[in-house]
């Protein structure tokens, strides 16, 4: 491998892009497809497209030669808007699983540091949060204010990042309204039917820690079905 | 339903470190898990970094053939040229991370210049 490859690599990591590296392991040539560029006339196009969907690494043969596909994708993250009751419950929850969580709440005295231990917290308004910890492709953001004016701003930037989860704490009817100011903020509709609402796997959650469990189970089949169906 | 397998993620930190040590001047080379067999410790894809002088960062197995990995990639540093390895996991070692049946893997290792 070259030291530009290695370094090319290691760039759309740091810039949170998936990347695939493709080694030819007869002549040791390699080079790094993002997944954000034009791979269409690849030789091995359609197995990039599905590899970036799986996040599995793997050889593959074709008409052009063995090649190992080592695929890179960003670790995934939770924007939680909300130091609420049920974010205590989540946060923990979440980093066992995997992700990388932040929580978000301009309200000093829900996003005090006794109530989160560890967690990262950032207790000032969404739009300057996120301005630090920006929403891609491979985070999740979960709305949990009941506040619109602390909730909207962040679900409308979810949308328009292509975050791979966003929910909203609400009911139905809550959130018909929700979608009424947003989609008047300029969203587009069909972008907003994408949010999560009522937010959570319907499996009769009660307390703030079973509300928990079944967002964090949403956000999971989200993670895993990434650019299937849904 | 795809998957996302998650050690896709967990190896980002070697390609991270082993653009530090390549601007640190050392020179270096890239072992990755290309094809497992069974029940293989690390899957296809892990990585490792090692340099000319036999630190290493990552793993490629539960810790069982990271030596010879090393061993080999101070010649493959040395000579530029790339290759494959292959391993049969012991029994024993499978057992320890447990696993009930050993596997095998094939290992590329490369050299960065």
């Amino acid at each position: 491998m070259r030291a530009e490859t290695l370094e090319a690599l290691a760039a759309a990591g740091r810039e949170r892009r998936a990347a695939i590296l493709v080694t030819d392991l007869e002549s040791g040539d390699s080079r790094v497809v993002a997944e954000d560029g034009s791979f269409s006339e690849d030789p091995f196009g359609d197995e990039l497209m599905a590899r970036f969907r799986s996040g599995r690494s793997g050889l593959v043969e074709s008409a052009h030669g063995k090649a190992m596909l080592t695929v890179r994708l960003p670790p995934p993250r939770l924007v939680i808007i909300g130091a609420v009751h049920i974010a205590q419950a989540l946060a923990p929850m979440a980093g066992i699983a995997g992700l990388d969580v932040t929580i978000i709440d301009p309200r000093t005295g829900f996003a005090a540091v006794g109530r989160f231990p560890g967690a990262r917290l950032y207790p000032i308004w969404p739009e300057e949060a996120l301005a630090e910890v920006p929403l891609d492709a491979f985070t999740a953001l979960a709305a949990m204010t009941h506040d619109p004016k602390i909730d909207d701003q962040p679900l409308a930037a979810a949308l328009v990042a292509g975050c791979f989860y966003v929910g909203a704490l609400g009911s139905r009817k809550t959130h018909a309204k929700r979608l009424d100011r947003l989609v008047s903020l300029g969203v587009d509709p069909v972008a907003a039917a994408r949010i999560r609402a009522p937010i959570g796997l319907d499996i009769g959650a009660q307390s703030p820690a079973e509300i928990a469990v079944a967002v964090l189970a949403e956000v999971i089949e989200a993670l895993r079905r990434r650019g299937g169906d849904t | 339903m795809t998957s996302i397998a998650w050690d896709a993620v967990a190896d980002r930190d070697v390609i991270e470190i082993a653009e530090q040590w390549l601007h640190q001047g050392r020179r270096i080379a890239i072992a990755t898990v290309v094809e497992t067999w069974g029940s293989a410790p690390r899957p296809v894809g892990s990585q490792l970094v090692v340099d000319d002088a036999g630190a290493f960062e990552g793993s490629v197995s539960g810790g069982c053939v990271e030596g010879a990995v090393i061993a080999e990639a101070a010649d493959v540093i040395a000579s530029g040229h790339s290759r494959v390895m292959s391993f049969g996991v012991a029994d024993e070692t499978a057992w320890q991370v447990g696993l009930s049946c050993g596997g095998r893997i094939a290992v590329y290792v490369e050299a960065i210049s």
